[in-house]
């Protein structure tokens, strides 16, 4: 009897080692691949953190103070267009209000405000091909600063060098709305504060 | 701006003083030359904050107090 029992336990054993062991050595095999130090030729975080902080300063003294506390506070910088016809050539959607949100490195968004439907994604970037440093990439908030003075600057000519696509291919949509949703709920915020501010100036 | 690195002085000067506005010209050219794009940050209509883009030197607006040059922009993926 014992014997028996032995037996089936060894062969449970060796089954759950058969099904587990490939499972548990891929779990292995990817816990020691994050842990592991990867060697970016080139790349310093204190650099790059550096950078991201001068790049902050500069963006901050160009753009407005709404702009930027935007930016600060929501992680992107709405842009309202300016072109008559809407930023879609041929769409149904002439005269209406449009805007922009610029993100860093990521597609520009333009939308419908008052609906906010989104209309398109422009995929744009500014490659530095000299790549001082190892990487073609702008820190984050220079890529912001460049995409702002581009649009702002002259609209048709960026709009005309991005690859427009449709909502949603690299954008989330979902993650748009709620920014916009965020972005409603921060306006009201602030027209808050001013009137509560405007009040408190106005008592005696 | 560059990648690594943010902002970077390239020149500055007077450009009142004949020297100065011909260095600060010679490398206004050799960054356009560069393959960069050239704006200023100014208050456009109704006090907001925009760019201008400028091509050449002659476009700078005479109270500027700075150029900012940044990577040409490309269609990106």
């Amino acid at each position: 009897m014992l014997l028996a029992i032995s037996a089936s336990v060894i062969v449970v054993l060796v089954l759950l080692w058969e099904v587990a062991w490939p499972v548990a050595a891929e779990k292995i095999a990817c816990w020691r691949a994050r842990r592991a130090r990867i060697e970016v030729e080139g790349y310093d975080p204190g650099r790059e953190r550096r950078a991201e902080q001068r790049a902050r300063a500069l963006l901050r003294s160009c753009v407005d103070e709404e702009e930027w506390a935007m930016y600060s506070d929501l992680g992107f910088i709405r842009v309202w267009g300016g072109l008559s016809e809407g930023p879609m050539e041929g769409h149904d959607g002439r005269g209406a209000a449009y805007a922009y949100l610029i993100y860093p490195h990521k597609p520009i968004v333009a939308f419908l405000p008052q609906t906010r439907r989104l209309l398109s994604e422009y995929c744009v970037t500014f490659p530095d091909e000299t790549r001082p440093y190892g990487s073609a990439r702008l820190p984050d908030s220079d890529d912001v600063l460049a995409k702002w003075m581009a649009l702002t600057g002259d609209e048709r000519r960026l709009i005309a060098t991005a690859n427009m696509h449709l909502p949603g291919r690299q954008v989330d949509p979902k993650q748009v709305k709620r920014d916009l949703w965020r972005l409603g709920q921060w306006e009201q915020a602030r027209l808050r504060d001013r009137r509560h501010g405007a009040d408190s100036v106005r008592s005696p | 701006m560059k990648p690594g690195h943010g902002e970077v002085l390239i020149a500055e000067g007077d450009v009142d003083v004949p020297e100065e506005h011909d260095e600060l010209v010679e490398e206004f050219r050799a960054q356009l030359d560069a393959g960069m794009w050239a704006a200023v940050p100014t208050a456009g209509s109704g006090g907001r904050r925009q760019g201008r883009m400028v091509s050449s030197f002659d476009d700078v607006p005479a109270d500027a107090d700075r150029v900012i040059f940044f990577p040409r922009a490309a269609g990106g993926r």
